[in-house]
């Protein structure tokens, strides 16, 4: 369907420009801001590959959740405490090695998938309902260890944050 | 509606994405342009007071309101955030009008009735915290950041018993497409779901348990739209204005628009979940009052109904503090609808 073509090629060009600006960016705000638009390309990607569910968590989960942690992180220590952000090039070595590795993965990745068409591109169906009886059935004891984890972590946090 | 319009338009079906969105949108201007004179002769009445009784008897304040917001010349401060400060309106008001797509207005006109639809409505309604914090960090004004940083705490906190409340509907329904939980309660009043849902005898144990949830959902939606008593991000006698302080005209009018929109959409979700939707309260017993006319009657005389509890509040309650505020969700709300959705567990299983 041509309009899918379109949409995809938008989502495309918003998640590139934006990531260019969470990038280069001298202002951390304008960077936090732009990845909002991002992340919220990338679930259109999702959306365009039938993964509904996934596409709604990325919104649930990295908008709602880690990037108003992020602004809020930024607010309070920029303009409530008025200590400086600064915004510049730390570890130049190590990051280059960093990045160099991942973005040599990404790329034999992309090379040695086996990149079929969708055999039913228009399937109707919901993802959520096989996801869910996976996380509940076959996948119960990774489930319950991931929120065992998170529980700590917030249990944690609670302690660190109390006053002395 | 969308299939229909598909069928109708065949190859150009591109045109029927655009008309879609049409009724909704223009269903929420002119519900904006009313529910702001209600407002003002509901507080009015409250008060022992006429409210606007000048422009067409009163009946076009806020026409001419809107017309002189229209005129308005739009003063940005100098010390903002150009690029930002334009932004933030329009980020909060798409985030809200999104959420309609969902919302069933009737049989024939969803916007589209997603599988997840419950879901995709809370994600993408969350998303106007971020234009919120955007408008208060770009006004470049201390007010305007105190205000946002209340108002995004206290959005982030309420969605949690919102959320909670609401999957006890789900787990009822067993479904999280908006138009399958109306149709789930079809039947009559005794079917909704604030009265246990459709069922044996044994539901009248979870009467309590339900109407509790959905006055909690009520409660946390009310909070979500940041209105009294829940109104200290922009609680006048400390902060001003709170977020928007420092805007102007047509844009000042965008977050008005997007307020009295979340408004509508938190009592549609609210009557979808807890009041059947579109269901006539008569079930079967008149089988006229179940045509799509009158299914849009029912839905927006229920969610009009809700709109006006919540007015009423407004007007007669006074303001939260803000501990009073984080108290109330995360000591009592939260704790209550998880409660509740562990008894609805134990009874959906035993039952």
């Amino acid at each position: 369907m041509m309009l899918e073509n379109y949409v995809f090629y938008l989502f495309a060009l918003v998640t590139i420009v934006s990531a260019f600006i969470v990038v280069f960016s001298k202002n951390i705000v304008h960077s936090a801001v732009a990845l909002f638009f991002t992340l919220f390309s990338v679930s259109g990607f999702y959306v365009l590959l039938r993964a509904d569910f996934i596409a709604l968590t990325q919104i649930l989960v990295y908008i709602g959740g880690i990037l108003v942690l992020i602004i809020f992180g930024i607010m309070l220590t920029n303009k409530v405490t008025g200590a400086e952000l600064k915004t510049r090039n730390l570890h130049f070595i190590p990051s280059v090695v960093v990045t160099g590795i991942i973005t040599g993965m990404i790329i034999f990745l992309l090379l040695s998938t086996d990149w079929n068409p969708v055999k039913d591109p228009f399937s109707p169906n919901s993802t959520i309902k096989q996801i869910g009886f996976k996380l509940l059935g076959d996948y119960l004891l990774p489930f319950e260890i991931a929120s065992v984890i998170l529980l700590v972590a917030l249990i944690g946090s609670a302690m660190y944050a109390r006053k002395k | 509606m969308f299939d229909y319009l598909t069928s109708l338009l065949g190859d150009l079906n591109i045109i029927a994405y655009f008309i879609v969105p049409v009724p909704a949108l223009l269903f929420v201007s002119i519900f904006t342009l009313f529910a702001v004179l209600a407002e003002r002769k509901i507080s009015a009445y409250m008060q022992d007071r006429y409210g606007p009784n000048r422009t067409g008897k009163g009946i076009l304040q806020t026409v001419a309101d809107m017309a002189k917001l229209i005129q308005k010349e739009f003063i940005s401060p100098s010390h903002a955030d150009r690029w930002l400060f334009e932004l933030a309106p329009f980020i909060v008001f798409a985030s809200v009008f999104m959420g309609y797509a969902v919302i069933p207005f009737a049989t024939v006109y969803v916007g589209t009735d997603l599988n997840l639809g419950l879901f995709y409505f809370f994600a993408i309604t969350s998303l106007s915290v971020i234009g919120i914090l955007i408008a208060g960090w770009a006004s470049h004004n201390k007010y305007t950041l105190i205000g946002a940083m209340r108002s995004a705490a206290q959005i982030v906190s309420y969605e949690i018993p919102a959320v909670l409340s609401a999957l006890t509907v789900v787990m009822f329904a067993g479904t999280l497409s908006m138009q399958s939980i109306v149709v789930a309660q079809s039947g009559g009043i005794h079917n909704w779901y604030v009265f246990g849902g459709p069922g044996d005898v044994s539901r009248i144990l979870m009467i309590p348990f339900m109407a509790a949830s959905c006055l909690i959902f009520f409660i946390a939606t009310l909070a979500e739209t940041n209105r009294t008593p829940f109104d200290i991000p922009e609680g006048e006698s400390e902060i001003v204005a709170g977020f928007n302080l420092e805007y102007s005209g047509m844009k000042f009018a965008f977050f008005f628009f997007a307020e009295y929109s979340q408004m509508f959409a938190v009592a549609a979700v609210l009557s979808t979940l807890f009041l059947g939707g579109w269901q006539s309260p008569f079930g079967n017993l008149i089988p006229v009052l179940n045509t799509p006319l009158f299914q849009i009657f029912w839905f927006l005389l229920k969610g009009l109904l809700i709109v006006y509890v919540q007015m009423w509040l407004r007007w007669t309650l006074p303001r939260l503090r803000v501990d009073q505020l984080m108290t109330m969700c995360w000591k009592y709300l939260i704790p209550i609808t998880l409660i509740i959705v562990l008894i609805v567990g134990f009874y959906l299983v035993i039952r």
